[in-house]
């Protein structure tokens, strides 16, 4: 790559942050240039993103009805999937599904509620409610 | 834009975008593409031994490619265009001589009091961290990845002043939120991890290091796996020519997939193109102190090796978002001339041993 041709796309992903690429100048000889950014990586960074916040945006509705417990939503609101969580709590993950049942996560003793607070930087106040509308976190 | 050889902290001077931005002269931070190799060369820099990122890079052979599908990332298989965590610093260990001190805690407290030792004897520590909890990322970037390094130098009114590598400036980060990020757990937890030079070496016959630096990496890009090294760059081709026959995945997986393979490889801290710049960069510094010839040819193959990657980047981007029709032949054959670009680079610098 020339260091005229990294890439400078001001991608929104970057947050206005600047990343070093390496280059080639005229005579051949490599130097760091900062990039604002690659429109090829930012479309898969915001789709990657999206993706989760759908699944995010269901299981925000599926607490509010009552059918999943906040537990889901919060794994997804902190970017995280079930092998994910699973795997961070140190459960199975049968048993992390089980939990998403509300009639189960409300029987759950405090002991195994702190492990998914530690996991997801959430008081217990804030693990078993919802927020009331849906918004991404900024 | 600053030269890789006389790089220092100078950020332009228009004012740097991160709220937590600092300026302290004590630590000389400096931008890198990757975060580990811009922790050993920082860290190998400040104890005595003055190394840019794309020589630690290189003399660590930390180039790879590992197409790994028994470990997923949100269901998709693991991509790896370079070695895993610590392998650079453990890499740069073996051929420098520099001795590092490793420690993990099993307490979290302990983990903090024994960073605060050290940097009030006034020694930059290598931290292990959790990308998601560290305060100074922008939620754009956050994700939970385990195996991020960053150098912590000073504590100042109870926050912790970081040389973050891939960030322009050096960084302040409050105690609780480092704490958090090195005590994450999960796939690759970091358990606390920290290191730094204990002892540095006398002399260093840097051509000879380099020289047995590259034959491990030869060794590497040649492991007899089918899904590792050149070899495995041709085996991802085939996996998405075998998704897009797939009659359920051909469609919304298929998209995800390549999504996935983009964002692996151009994504924070691979300076582009799954690290094959930086290691054109190294080679092509190497260069300077033997065979100058062969491997400034084999620099200036590697880079296009590189740009050959940043091809199929765009290529499956623009047919992932039906800018360009889905052809997964074509996408095979990119990976193909990759692998191809990449074989040639190794047989011109395997006549150096």
């Amino acid at each position: 790559m020339k260091k005229n041709d990294v890439p400078q796309d001001s991608v929104s992903t970057y947050a206005g942050q600047r990343k070093l690429f390496y280059a080639t100048d005229d005579k051949g000889n490599y130097l760091g240039v900062q990039s604002s950014g690659w429109e090829v990586e930012g479309e898969a960074t915001k789709e990657a993103i999206r993706e989760i916040e759908s699944d995010c945006f269901r299981a925000w509705q599926q607490a509010q009805q009552g059918i999943s417990s906040p537990l889901e939503y919060h794994m997804y609101n902190n970017r995280m999937d079930l092998p994910m969580l699973a795997q961070t709590v140190g459960m199975f993950q049968w048993r992390v599904k089980r939990h998403f049942k509300p009639s189960v996560f409300n029987t759950l003793p405090d002991k195994t509620l702190t492990r998914y607070g530690d996991a997801l930087g959430l008081e217990l106040s804030q693990l078993k409610s919802i927020p009331v509308e849906f918004s991404t976190p900024q | 834009m600053t030269d890789i050889t006389t790089a220092t902290t100078d950020v332009d001077s228009e004012s740097p975008a991160n709220p937590f931005a600092v300026q302290d002269t004590s630590f000389n931070h400096i931008q890198s593409a990757h975060c580990e190799s811009g922790v050993a060369a920082g860290l190998s820099s400040h104890y005595g031994l003055p190394l840019s990122e794309p020589m630690a890079f290189g003399l660590a052979g930390a180039l790879t490619f590992a197409y790994i599908p028994f470990i997923k990332l949100f269901g998709m298989p693991m991509i790896a265009y370079r070695m895993p965590p610590k392998a650079i610093i453990k890499g740069l260990q073996k051929r420098t001589g520099i001795k590092f001190e490793f420690k993990t805690f099993r307490n979290e407290e302990h983990g903090m009091a024994a960073l605060d030792n050290l940097l009030s004897e006034g020694k930059p520590v290598g931290l292990q961290t959790n990308v998601y909890w560290l305060p100074y990322f922008p939620r754009e970037m956050q994700f939970h990845f385990n195996g991020h390094n960053l150098i912590a130098f000073k504590k100042h009114e109870g926050d912790y002043l970081v040389s973050d590598p891939v960030f322009e400036t050096a960084l302040r980060c409050d105690a609780k939120g480092l704490k958090k990020a090195r005590f994450a757990k999960g796939a690759l937890a970091a358990k606390g991890l920290m290191y730094y030079p204990k002892t540095m070496p006398q002399a260093l016959d840097l051509p000879a290091a380099i020289k047995k630096a590259i034959k491990a990496n030869y060794k590497v890009m040649h492991a007899p796996l089918p899904f590792i090294g050149i070899k495995g760059i041709r085996y991802l081709g085939k996996q998405i020519i075998k998704l897009a026959k797939h009659p359920i995945k051909k469609d919304k997986h298929l998209n995800l997939y390549l999504g996935h393979i983009v964002r692996m490889q151009e994504e924070i801290g691979t300076g582009g193109a799954g690290f094959r710049f930086i290691y054109a960069a190294f080679l092509k510094e190497a260069a300077q102190h033997l065979e100058p010839e062969l491997l400034t040819q084999a620099s200036k193959q590697m880079t296009e090796a590189g740009d050959e990657w940043r091809n199929f980047a765009l290529h499956a981007s623009k047919m992932t978002r039906n800018r360009m029709p889905m052809d997964a032949e074509k996408l095979n054959n990119i990976l193909n001339a990759c692998a191809d670009k990449e074989a040639e680079v190794w047989r011109l610098l395997k006549r150096l041993f």
